[in-house]
């Protein structure tokens, strides 16, 4: 048994010797939201330029923006923008560059209700903020014509998790109520006013499952590949829309005409008839001046690739595809990396 | 258990090399200083663990000093923390545990210990350390998809039904809160109880079974009044173990609790613990504040920990000193 565990060994140890001369490791730590579409990402880099190999840890927004900080990795991501603050703290400016779209979808189980309900602006903030208690308020009611909804008190589940997707939801909740604003505000947590905790999405939808009369939030990925379904949410134009990866985009698209020029910009609520309202970006953060020269190239090449033939399989994992001109700009911003 | 104290050598002897020589060809010198070296090592790690907690946690006590312990409020928005809701998640879970595992454990001890015949012992006891191995966020699977349904459908209504005029069982029953939460975890900690005090029971001499039996005692009475107050250390020392365990508990307790930092006299109600939070957020945790509140909260659970550990020995050493069985070395 030794012998042919050191001969396995032996042999990959030389295969590594023969095929990469020396690979060039890079690390990079972060969000964990976009951490399937990051891994393949790296994954077919590799096969692409077999001498490079990145490394992500995905240790959640938090823990990658400290480590950037720290200079501990070569690059971070995050759910979630970095503060003025942090990047002040920083002594180096730091770069973002928007990777991919999520967004977050309304899911609810309420005994003898249709799948696909309306919910106004109104009624989320109101439901999430606890002023709206029962399933048939006429809040809820009146945009659902003809669905049988009980008067059973609302029974709230979120993320209990530090999590990108309570960031994008209550960063739209804070968008459409000034009440949510100043009482609650936008965070990956937040003092919830109301309800009950689930550990990641399949904690959320689990409680979800097996709660009548409660409503919460998951990411549109989990919800697409698990076939939970899901709400109809209002957007700024008045809509009614039902998330999809291309309405994902769009409301990016949207948001692109404003894009400012460092790319920190949130997209919940955003203009435009079928954009999507609660759907947001995630970045890489990467330092703007890089002194390994051979490090930079790297990293500037794997952006080329990444915005161009890497967008290709966003939609294989179900992530949203940046639109056509936040890439344009964003392929301009690579060459701010020195 | 059973520590015979390390006869350390006399003061007198002095630094002579025979002298020295000889004490090593004994043994006795150089196991002195490993064992040594190593009992040291495991306190130097406690200390360094609670200096780099205190340390960590500096901005945070800068801050909030006492009010930490005493609000509950837990605002990441508005860097507004206070641990008294985790604090009481913590104790009120872990009680609810004990209460359900130390006579569950114990008595299965005894079965297995003094009761049963010696293959089905055997038997028992190897699936009940199966149980122990289990990883806890199997437990915390098995909770939310089975434990809970039954919780909020079936025992809480029935709970509410037959003693609702007790304030530990009302408000709404969701099947995620305390009393699940401990349920899981007194499950989790009962084969600590069971497999330590097991091996107690057993390691008690005959000889007191036999001078019990011989003074005309019955089986029980032998067992209840000589063999278990003889292994009383023992079974206490079993107990803080999966004291510990139940404080520390993260993955399960958090699948199942609710996690909503707030205090209720309701069982029912769902509830936050100290592990759990920090589990939940650490990771996301962005501000300089709010990592040192989190971190401050490790410091809180440690003290907790340490008292409560406190506490249970004062109870061993006031059982002992009001005598009755014998004592263990």
């Amino acid at each position: 048994m030794k012998k042919i565990l050191l001969a396995l060994s032996l042999c990959l140890g030389l295969a590594t010797v023969l095929v990469a001369d020396n690979p060039i490791q890079l690390n990079a730590a972060g969000a964990t939201f976009p951490y399937p579409m990051y891994s393949k990402w790296f994954d077919e880099y590799h096969k692409i330029h077999p001498e490079i190999q990145i490394n992500y840890q995905s240790i959640g927004s938090g823990g990658g923006i400290r480590q950037v900080l720290a200079k501990t990795v070569d690059f971070g991501a995050s759910d979630g923008p970095m503060t003025d603050d942090q990047l002040k703290q920083a002594g180096f400016p730091i770069l973002h560059f928007p990777t991919v779209l999520g967004a977050d979808v309304p899911s609810y189980n309420v005994p003898g209700a249709p799948d696909g309900l309306k919910f106004t602006q109104k009624a989320l903030a109101g439901i999430f903020l606890g002023t709206i208690t029962k399933w048939n308020d006429p809040e809820i009611a009146n945009a659902n014509p003809g669905a049988r909804l009980p008067g059973d008190d609302i029974i709230v589940i979120h993320r209990s998790d530090g999590s990108g997707t309570t960031y994008i939801w209550t960063d739209f909740l804070s968008k459409i109520s000034s009440d949510w604003a100043n009482k609650v505000g936008k965070g990956t947590s937040v003092n919830w006013p109301v309800g009950l905790g689930g550990k990641g999405n399949e904690g959320v939808s689990g409680l979800i499952k097996q709660t009548p009369d409660s409503i919460g939030y998951i990411e549109l990925i989990y919800a697409i590949q698990n076939n939970i379904p899901y709400g109809q949410v209002q957007n700024a134009a008045g809509t009614f829309v039902q998330a999809t990866l291309s309405g994902v985009s769009e409301a990016a698209a949207g948001a692109a005409k404003n894009m400012p020029d460092d790319f920190r910009v949130s997209i919940t609520n955003a203009p435009g008839k079928t954009a999507y309202p609660i759907s947001s970006f995630t970045w890489l953060l990467i330092p703007a001046q890089i002194q390994d020269a051979q490090k930079r190239d790297i990293i500037k090449g794997f952006l080329k690739w990444m915005l161009t033939d890497g967008q290709g399989y966003c939609e294989g994992l179900a992530y949203g595809k940046l639109p056509a001109p936040v890439v344009t700009k964003e392929l301009k911003a690579i060459s701010l990396i020195q | 258990m059973g520590a015979t104290s390390t006869t350390a050598g006399p003061a007198g002897v002095g630094w002579h090399p025979q002298a020295l020589l000889r004490r090593l060809r004994s043994g006795d010198a150089i196991a002195h200083t490993v064992t040594l070296i190593f009992a040291a090592t495991i306190l130097l790690i406690t200390v360094l663990l609670v200096f780099q907690l205190w340390v960590h946690s500096g901005p945070s006590r800068a801050k909030f000093g006492w009010n930490f312990l005493r609000t509950s409020t837990w605002d990441p928005v508005f860097d507004n923390y206070g641990a008294l809701a985790f604090l009481y998640g913590t104790v009120v879970t872990t009680l609810v545990s004990l209460t359900i595992a130390i006579p569950l454990g114990l008595g299965a001890a005894i079965f297995l210990a003094e009761l049963a015949p010696p293959k089905l012992s055997a038997g028992l006891s190897y699936v009940i350390d199966l149980l122990a191995a289990v990883p806890s966020v199997i437990y915390g699977l098995l909770a939310v998809f089975t434990l809970v349904p039954l919780m909020s459908k079936t025992v809480e209504p029935f709970l509410k039904h037959k003693f609702g005029f007790l304030p530990i069982f009302k408000g709404p029953a969701y099947g995620v809160g305390f009393l699940t939460a401990g349920l899981v975890l007194s499950v989790m900690i009962t084969p600590y109880i069971v497999s330590v005090s097991r091996e107690v029971l057993l390691s008690v001499p005959a000889d007191q079974r036999e001078a019990a039996l011989s003074l005309g005692a019955t089986r029980w009475e032998t067992t209840w009044k000589v063999v278990v107050p003889y292994a009383r250390s023992g079974i206490m020392g079993s107990v803080f173990l999966s004291m510990a365990r139940a404080l520390g508990e993260t993955m399960a307790v958090t699948m199942v609790i609710g996690n909503t930092p707030q205090i209720s006299a309701s069982l029912f109600s769902s509830g936050y613990t100290i592990a759990a939070v920090i589990a939940n957020e650490f990771t996301e945790a962005t501000g300089d504040l709010y990592l040192s509140a989190l971190i401050e909260l490790g410091l809180v659970l440690f003290l907790l920990t340490f008292i409560l550990n406190g506490i249970a020995q004062l109870m061993l050493m006031a059982s002992e000193s009001r005598g009755g069985g014998g004592q263990r070395g």
